[in-house]
């Protein structure tokens, strides 16, 4: 995928530098899509539910471990028995203030539950309790980093905290349904973009973004996997300029890989469905991830009546200044914080920066590795080494047989002509594989440079005894030539000569 | 143990004390005046071995010099409060066979202080009602029957705590709790000719109470007298960490605030009150009433209301909108009545047209209506704007009186079967109640005189919020000056 968005970023450089496209609107003209009576743009609006990580839920004390048997987390509040009432969960507000002010977003200190309503058998009281018409956290915004290098920035709407629903389980039974209460009542925070997306790849960047985010404040975990973090996708097309066209949304998408996918081929129908000369219905359409489709579930005929009222059973959340305060003095550095940091203190590349943060895990580590040496040689050892050999292998970096301190002492190996960058990958092979540190493989090995210029020289000699045609070569002006006596002399000394010292020996000898 | 259903709670809890009659002795007497009150329907189910195991430990208490309160003292429940290992049906078909495995933060207060359960006391289907005519369990009776020509003639006890007035009233228990949303105890209470005291919104906890109109909802006692009804609000009131509008302030004790006198406290009569069509007797005892605290040292002053007119239709918009909410949870899927259907939807559809009554049903289909798009900002929101009004009414009030005096109900109890086809006519029963709901304020009945039909008569006295001590010492002083002695046509003991 790097070297994917490397490319595009320098055939894009490449035709601002020839003048063909202004540098401005680079990003949004390669955005367009192209239809068959023209060019059409994608406007995207997400709302993606996170789980926050709370022990108990919104507004029970039920604990809220993902995997546990079905119905054992369940409080008489989650299954809505008569005359159970909610009581809001501190740690589930922390979570949504702490997330609201990593998003730069205002912090409603007013805020007010309300219910709506619906049927269904995983929705135990015929209500979620929501957030509607005064949510806890207001207007945003997240930087996001583009596969190009560059930033852009999407407005947050909102966030607001709701109840999950249990599950309904369909395929138990030949006729009935089976319900599992352990997700209901979980504390969700609904967080709402602005349209401003104009890419399936800027709203996946949108979604790694909001994810490092949340795992860097520890507010969500992020594992879409697990369903901890969903997104619901507001789909439309215009053409450029137009105003917004008639949207789609698309229900509870799980991947990343899907989310691209879903609003790839939701843009396709859409644009299809206008250039036919038809007219786009707004509806609510899911994912189908087999097919890689989306097919319509309600039209807005069929959309509910949620009858949303303020929640009589709870009084509106009133915050003190000084709770929101003492949250913003909680808050760690933050993505963008950091990555301006890294680009300043370590003179990285802005896309290597945002690679090295996205999680705070991985910019640790690099921290650790970079401390007190070359911090572009660590950035590189980091991204390039490391990291190919723990994707090729289906390694996370916290599993990473390698740790920080051990690939530093690699580095300083290099650093102080110990061994040479070629042998260091060599070296580094073999501490993904057992996990030993550099020293003691280069001792083990014998792959200590050789930097004795005497006997440098003695190779040296003799193979340039043994040459005199490439001598000639050499005399005669082809410089180039030199490069094979170095691979000569590298290959008598197994590679450990130090590169430098080969270079400056042969010269000489080739000069005398 | 002669004169022994004669006693109110606080001579029952002295004679107890004193060792005069045992706990035991006290919940045989009960069980026994419960069962002949079978005729009144006020109870739906008698638990008589639960009484006599809660009167063991009682006497065990008291043997060893301990004792809540209310100890020994055997009291109805309605049947809206879950208790523990009991049916509590909330007088409705949906909660068909539902026992609870926890008990009501006020029932276990109660039983706390040494309180002894006879049973579930009947009620209107999810108190919704005021002639307790709706309980899928049956109409209660009123013990109270007409003078004269019509004395054969069933009479409601009003409602939604039909059941508990009754009891209560009969002698079958020594009180009772009720639930209180626009009248509830109140109105009961007033038909009933006992004492009804519904306490400040957030003063009981509602955890465990199935829930009608939340932002209404209050538990209160009802009793034989005021005394009575402030030894057992102390039992009952307390914040609850379970219940986000319980109040966090301290239980003050409500029966040292008794003392008489009412000089330098200053009652208002609100004029908005004197409603059309107002029978002569209601307000000649309004008048009364007043000339009683007047004669006792207040001084009474008249005082408007302006936007009492609006309390009723307000109520009607916000507490069904609130109920169709809260009984979304009865679909039949967890616990309760279940009837299936070929889907989902149907038995959903199954299950409630059967649970619900036409009352209920009724007011789920006004409260669906109000919220929905396009009617809310003119329904629900323009009421809760008025509600506001009517708060402010009352706030503006107290800048210059204590407390205020109207009558309880627009007319003593009436016929069973009377109003059932005109909703609107049953709602009127609330005329007076309803402002006091909206507003969360105390307010107390208490039985002040007999209409020409020889039925009691309440008047209603409505407090600041969490001054329940002055509406009960006001509330006595009426109780003293009416002197209310009149007896029911049928006692149970």
């Amino acid at each position: 995928m790097r070297s994917l968005g490397l490319r595009r970023a320098l055939i894009l450089r490449q035709a601002q530098d020839e003048g063909v496209i202004e540098a401005n609107s680079v990003s949004e003209m390669a955005k367009l899509l192209k239809g068959r009576t023209g060019d059409w743009e994608l406007v995207i609006g997400l709302e993606v539910h996170a789980q926050a990580t709370t022990r108990s839920k919104l507004f029970s004390g039920a604990a809220t471990d993902f995997g546990a048997e079905p119905n054992t987390q369940v409080s008489l509040v989650d299954a809505a028995m008569p005359g159970m009432l909610p009581v809001l969960n501190e740690a589930s507000v922390r979570q949504a203030v702490l997330t609201g002010l990593a998003l730069n977003a205002r912090i409603n200190r007013h805020s007010v539950f309300a219910r709506k309503n619906y049927f269904y058998p995983d929705l135990p009281s015929g209500y979620q309790i929501s957030q509607y018409e005064a949510p806890i956290v207001g207007e945003g915004e997240i930087e996001l980093d583009l596969p190009d290098g560059e930033t852009k920035t999407v407005g947050i709407e909102r966030l607001h905290l709701e109840q999950d629903a249990g599950k309904s389980l369909h395929d138990q039974h030949p006729s009935q349904s089976y319900i599992d209460l352990n997700r209901a009542g979980v504390t969700l925070m609904e967080i709402v973009s602005k349209p401003d997306m104009r890419s399936a790849d800027e709203a996946a960047a949108y979604v790694e973004k909001l994810r490092s985010i949340l795992r860097y404040i520890g507010s969500c975990d992020g594992n879409m996997q697990e369903g901890s973090m969903r997104a619901d996708a507001n789909v439309s097309v215009r053409r450029p300029g137009d105003p917004l066209g008639t949207r789609c949304e698309i229900k509870n998408v799980n991947s990343i890989k899907f989310l691209k996918q879903a609003i790839e081929y939701e843009a396709a129908r859409q644009i299809e469905i206008i250039e036919d000369g038809g007219t786009i219905d707004q509806e609510t359409r899911l994912f189908d991830a087999g097919k890689g489709e989306t097919r319509p579930m309600r039209s807005k005929e069929d959309a509910h009546d949620y009858r949303y009222f303020p929640d009589p059973d709870l009084l509106p959340l009133d915050l003190d200044q000084g709770f929101v305060d003492a949250l913003k003095a909680t808050l760690p550095e933050l993505p963008d914080q950091k990555k301006a940091r890294f680009i300043a203190d370590y003179g990285l590349s802005a896309y290597d920066a945002s690679v090295l943060v996205a999680e705070r895990e991985t910019a640790e580590f690099f921290e650790t590795v970079a401390k007190g040496r070359d911090a572009k040689l660590a950035a590189n050892w980091v991204m390039s080494e490391l990291f190919g050999r723990l994707n090729k292998a289906g390694i996370a970096l916290a599993d990473s047989p390698v740790t920080p301190q051990a690939l530093g002492g690699l580095i300083d190996l290099i650093a102080d002509d110990t061994i040479s960058g070629r042998i260091a990958k060599d070296v580094f092979d073999e501490m993904v594989e057992t996990g030993k540190d550099a020293a003691a493989i280069v001792e083990a090995k014998g792959l200590k440079q050789i930097t004795d210029t005497g006997a440098i020289e003695g190779v040296v000699a003799r193979i340039v005894a043994a040459s005199p045609d490439n001598v000639a070569q050499y005399k005669g002006g082809n410089a180039k030539v030199i490069g094979w006596f170095v691979g000569q002399v590298m290959k008598e000394t197994q590679g450990k000569a130090n590169p430098k010292l080969v270079n400056e020996l042969l010269r000489k000898k080739l000069e005398e | 143990m002669a004169g022994l259903y004669d006693l109110s709670l606080a001579d029952t809890r002295a004679a107890l004390i004193k060792g005069e009659v045992s706990p035991t002795e006290l919940a045989e007497a009960y069980i026994k005046a419960v069962e002949a009150a079978r005729p009144l329907n006020a109870f739906i189910t008698e638990t008589p071995e639960i009484a006599l195991d809660m009167a063991k430990a009682s006497e065990a208490r008291l043997g060893r010099g301990e004792g809540g309160p209310m100890e020994g003292i055997p009291i109805g429940v309605k049947d809206l409060f879950c208790t523990k290992g009991v049916l509590s049906t909330a007088g409705s078909h949906i909660l068909d066979g539902f026992v609870p495995t926890y008990e009501s933060t006020v029932t276990a207060k109660l039983f706390g202080a040494g309180a002894v359960m006879l049973g579930k006391c009947n009620m209107d289907e999810l108190a919704m009602g005021s002639a307790n005519m709706t309980s899928y369990y049956g109409p209660v009776e009123n013990p109270w029957r007409p003078v004269g020509a019509a004395s054969n003639k069933k009479l409601v006890p009003g409602g939604s705590s039909g059941g508990s007035a009754a009891a209560v009233a009969a002698h079958a228990a020594l009180a009772a709790t009720g639930t209180d949303t626009g009248g509830s105890i109140r109105q009961p209470a007033a038909f009933a000719g006992i004492v009804g005291l519904k306490p400040t919104y957030g003063r009981c906890s509602r955890w465990g109470i199935v829930a009608f109109a939340s932002s209404l909802d209050q538990a209160g006692p009802m009793t034989r007298t005021v005394r009575d009804a402030a030894i057992m609000l102390g039992a009952m009131a307390g914040h609850d960490p379970k219940d986000s509008t319980s109040v966090d302030r301290p239980v003050p004790d409500y029966e040292a605030a008794l003392r008489g006198d009412l000089r330098n406290l200053k009652i208002g009569v609100p004029k908005e009150y004197r409603v059309d069509g107002m029978p002569a007797e209601i307000d000649a005892l309004w008048r009364q009433g007043a000339e009683w605290l007047r004669t006792a040292g207040a001084q009474v002053v008249d005082i408007s209301l302006p936007h009492t007119k609006y309390a009723l239709p307000t109520y009607y918009i916000v507490a069904p909108a609130e109920a169709s909410s809260n009984l979304a949870r009865y679909d039949g899927v967890r616990y309760g009545l279940r009837v299936e259907g070929a889907t989902l939807q149907e038995m959903y559809e199954n299950t409630r047209a059967e649970g619900f009554g036409a009352e209920v049903r009724r007011r789920i289909m006004i409260g669906t209506y109000v919220l929905s798009a396009g009617y809310y900002d003119a329904y629900y929101l323009k009421a809760q704007k008025v509600r506001s009004r009517i708060a402010e009414d009352f706030h503006k009030a107290w800048e210059s009186v204590d407390a205020i005096l109207t009558p309880t109900a627009p007319s003593a109890a009436f016929a069973q079967g009377e109003k059932m086809d005109d909703p609107i006519a049953m709602y009127l029963n609330d005329v007076f109640t309803v402002p006091a709901s909206l507003a969360g304020l105390p307010a107390i009945s208490v039985p002040a005189g007999l209409s020409k039909d020889g039925l009691p008569l309440g008047l209603h006295l409505i407090g600041r919020p969490f001054d329940e001590e002055t509406v009960l010492h006001v509330g006595q002083v009426l109780e003293a000056a009416a002197n209310f002695s009149a007896r029911p046509a049928f006692l149970a003991g």
